[in-house]
């Protein structure tokens, strides 16, 4: 038998009469990396806010034992850490304007009676900045750092407190892929020198990689915890979703048109540095009823072509042309934009695509509010009944059109997106990942609704940084790096390997061309 | 049942507000032995108040584009009713041409922050801070340091006057009543209509008990005080227009899409820009229409003090911007409504003048004001805290 570094028994949580948790059991061994998976709403981050004393003992049922005996009661996240577990939630806990010094020492700075030790704390720092491998000055701001740079300083962070179990959630969301890499490969290092991770991750791939078990959890109860040995990426699934996914992409009969959307001799530059160029000769079109991917790197370009596109959003010195159905449109701002049958769905929800704190009815209409309007008043009853049509149409799971957005889960948000962006009647629809932070079961719904687009002859332009899903889903793929278009693709043809091997060549003559 | 409760607990914070400043007129009510609703203290409140509520329309607007406020408001009516006396008393203007004429000097001075503000990006505050300096400064220099007065009738008439009723002063009001009579009556018929509109959709609707006892109740309320009010004088002229403009800026809140784009832009401003609200004109509009209200308000209590002074509107940007979020506005933005502001309004009124009748000194009344505000937003913060445990 082995021993567990960490077992949590029976623990059941109530959020105002509602169980969030039930009755889970979670144990690890030492030394490991283990995987935490579920669905969004599954209750991986209820059950780690539960171990790191974000919810105080009392506040649940069961208990915490670490080090196979000793019953853990703690009061705040001050107890956990004592204790050596750490956590690095998704939303970074980082101060931008202070340096890496000041931040992994925050909290718990380098002091003698309330005096900081600047040399103990940047050696100090210096130090730990090794031990993950970060070659940057300790004195360097946050804010000037990358995020995968950030995410590696929140690592050191917990280093400095002497972390014997490190939880982290969902730590390579918002990374590119070299970065993810860089990233996994340290938690090898770190579970080398004895520290155990927990890991919650959407990507199964990374997991497969790096983890040696895995517990699944669904519906706040914990369904399985097995070893990699037995896992595949498809048992996985199978247990968070509870079903056979036969199919992670859904089926759609290719009824290709006339182009539609066209972009020609399309160059941005940086706003803030308006000799930087951003994106460079982009030519590319979209047909009717294709769903056409466009496939970068983090950086390469993409979302800023989208947003340069749609209304001038982003960007500075832009010149180019775009046709739509042929016909050459002047965009000036994101009206006219839409007034010439272009929609663009952020991969920025919370940010930059709801209103959170209004209502999935006023979210849907907002885009096209003079469809329900007459002279610019609005008519309740035909708002009221167009948002219901959508919500059931793209089951979107909420008690009624009047909840607040915000109170919805990833899936349901998009799909409130969605909506918005379908309600306005667009003839070209820019996506730009639209199934990021969306569970496996709310994806598949996604991407029907993406098919459901095409099939009635729209044009879809699919922005992701997950290869699998645009070769799964388009048509075509387009290749973008450093604001090129390096390569297109028949997805039919296309292969992880060779989509690689474009950013790779064209890495080759960085600098010929400016 | 479960439909009643969700339909109560969705506007508990309106209701708060509704059954606070219920509970502040029945302690006043009792505490001044009955004076406070004694139809001649009703009117006075009402007159004395108007000018909040008409600053509180438009500063509601501001608060929401992102908790934006305009300090500038007072300034601004103090310059206006000034610039109107001058234009009456010293160049002998019509009455009429010089109000229109001085709404129209208000409504540039809002465009003119509107433009600082949308188009150049200064923070609405830094920008209307100016104005306050600025448009104080132009009171004083107009004036000359000295007050204008007395204004023409036709002046304060709105001010000060009351709607012409045949019965004459002193009689029952036979014209205000009839006219609450009609007002209720349409109110009736109006809600009965949306109710079966809204059925013929197929929608849920409130149970038609709870229904029929809402509108009741608020018919009940409008005769009442329309009673009161016809055993003085009548309809102060200064009631008629308040309310008006609430049921004016009601609409334009929750019926228009200009009102659901300022909803939209304080609650997410980026998302709304990537849905295609040209915000920088929201932001201009909405400033332009709080100018044009503070001249409103600047000639209203002109009209009621019978003079123009220096100092006149000192302050009055900070009853306004607490009578909002006394009245559930969000200092974020996105957040708030019309009628809530007007009752936060009323609120304060209410604590001022039933202080005033027990005798309270007015710097304690400032006290116990400052101390609603805190407790009404506290009130707010923690129960938004409990609702999202």
């Amino acid at each position: 038998m082995d021993k567990y570094i960490l077992e949590m028994r029976g623990i059941t949580k109530l959020f105002s009469g509602v169980a969030a948790l039930k009755n889970v059991n979670f144990r690890v061994k030492p030394g490991q990396i283990h995987a935490l998976v579920g669905e969004n709403g599954a209750g991986k981050s209820t059950l780690m806010n539960i171990l790191s004393g974000v919810y105080p003992y009392g506040e649940y049922e069961g208990d915490i034992l670490l080090d196979g005996g000793n019953v853990c009661k703690f009061k705040t996240i001050k107890d956990s850490e004592r204790k050596g577990i750490a956590i690095i939630h998704q939303e970074l806990a980082l101060v931008p304007e202070l340096s890496v010094a000041e931040n992994i020492f925050i909290g718990n700075e380098q002091a003698k009676r309330g005096v900081i030790d600047w040399n103990q704390t940047r050696n100090k720092a210096a130090e730990i900045m090794k031990m993950v491998g970060l070659d940057i000055s300790v004195e360097a701001r946050i804010r000037d750092l990358g995020l995968g740079k950030q995410q590696l300083i929140e690592i050191a962070k917990a280093l400095s407190k002497d972390v014997r179990v490190l939880i982290l959630d969902e730590p390579t969301a918002a990374l590119n892929d070299e970065d993810s890499a860089y990233l996994l490969n340290l938690l090898v290092e770190l579970k080398d020198k004895g520290i155990t991770c927990i890991l919650i991750s959407h990507k199964l791939n990374e997991i497969v990689r790096v983890a040696q078990e895995i517990t699944v959890l669904r519906d706040g109860e914990t369904i399985d915890t097995i070893d990699i040995a037995d896992a595949t990426e498809d048992i996985i699934i199978k247990l968070m979703v509870g079903r056979d996914l036969t199919d992670r992409y859904p089926k759609r009969e290719h009824k290709v048109g006339d182009v539609c959307f066209e972009i020609n001799d399309w160059n941005v530059f940086d706003p803030l540095d308006s000799h930087r160029k951003i994106i460079n000769h982009v030519n590319l079109f979209s047909r009717r009823g294709e769903v056409v991917g466009l496939y970068g790197l983090m950086g390469a370009g993409r979302t800023e072509l989208a947003l340069s596109v749609f209304g001038k959003f982003y960007g500075t010195k832009i010149s180019g042309k775009i046709k739509v159905d042929g016909k050459d449109i002047v965009i000036k701002t994101v009206r006219d934009a839409i007034k010439n049958g272009i929609a663009y769905a952020t991969e920025d929800r919370k940010q930059a695509g709801l209103v959170l704190i209004n209502t999935i009815r006023d979210n849907i209409t907002l885009v096209a509010l003079d469809k329900v309007s007459r002279r610019n008043v609005i008519d309740d009853n035909e708002e009221n009944k167009v948002a219901e049509e959508y919500r059931q149409k793209l089951n979107i799971k909420s008690s009624s059109i009047m909840q607040k957005v915000g109170s919805l889960s990833g899936g349901n948000q998009q799909k409130v997106m969605f909506s918005k962006w379908i309600f306005a009647h667009p003839e070209v629809l820019i996506l730009d990942e639209p199934t990021r932070g969306v569970d496996v079961g709310a994806k598949y719904e996604i991407y029907s609704i993406i098919n459901e687009l095409a099939g009635t002859n729209k044009s879809v332009l699919m922005i992701s940084s997950e290869l699998p899903e645009l070769l799964g889903m388009c048509d075509r793929i387009y290749v973008l790096n450093r604001g090129m278009v390096v390569g297109e693709v028949n997805a039919k043809e296309a292969t992880q390997e060779n989509i690689m091997r474009f950013i790779m060549e064209s890495n080759k003559y960085e600098g010929v061309e400016q | 049942m479960n439909s009643i409760q969700k339909a109560l607990s969705g506007k508990m914070r309106q209701y708060g507000m509704v059954i606070a400043l219920f509970v502040v007129v029945a302690l006043f009510q009792v505490l001044t032995k009955g004076t406070l609703l004694m139809p001649l203290n009703i009117s006075n409140i009402i007159q004395q108040n108007s000018y909040v509520m008409i600053l509180a329309c438009g500063m509601l607007l501001c608060i929401l584009t992102g908790g934006n406020i305009d300090l500038s408001v007072g300034s601004v009516a103090g310059l206006i009713g000034a610039i109107s006396a001058v234009f009456i008393l010293r160049m002998g203007m019509p009455t009429p041409l010089a109000i229109f004429i001085s709404l129209l000097i208000g409504l540039a001075i809002g465009c003119w922050h509107g433009f600082w503000i949308a188009y150049v990006g200064v923070p609405a505050f830094i920008a209307t801070l100016a104005g306050l300096l600025i448009f104080r400064g132009l009171t004083m220099a107009i004036l000359k340091g000295v007050s204008l007065a007395p204004m023409p009738l036709d002046y304060t008439f709105v001010a000060a006057g009351f709607l012409p009723d045949f019965a004459g002063p002193g009689g029952l009001q036979t014209i205000a009543i009839a006219s609450a009579v009609i007002i209720s009556a349409g109110l009736v018929a109006w809600q009965f209509m949306a109710r079966k509109k809204r059925q013929s959709y197929g929608f849920d609707v409130p149970h038609i008990g709870m229904f029929i006892a809402q509108l009741a109740v608020v018919c009940a309320i409008i005769i009442f005080f329309t009673y009161r009010l016809a055993q003085h004088r009548g309809l102060p002229m200064s009631l008629v227009l308040v309310s008006v403009l609430v049921v004016v800026y009601s609409f334009i809140t929750t019926r228009t899409v200009f009102g659901r784009n300022i909803y939209a832009f304080g609650g997410n401003a980026t998302a709304a820009r990537l849905s295609g609200i040209n915000t920088k004109r929201v932001m201009f509009m909405v400033y332009a229409n709080m100018g044009l209200l503070a001249a409103l308000a600047g000639i209203i209590f002109t009209g009621r003090l019978n003079s123009a002074t220096p100092k006149s509107g000192d302050g009055f940007e900070l009853d306004a911007i607490a009578a909002c979020f006394i009245g559930g506005a969000s200092t974020t933005g996105g957040v708030g409504t019309v009628v809530g502001a007007i009752i936060g309004g009323l609120l304060m009124g209410v604590l001022n003048n039933g202080m005033s009748i027990m005798g309270v000194p007015i710097d304690w009344q400032q006290a116990v004001k400052g101390m609603v505000l805190l407790v009404a937003v506290a009130f707010d913060v923690l129960s938004k805290k409990r609702r999202s445990a």
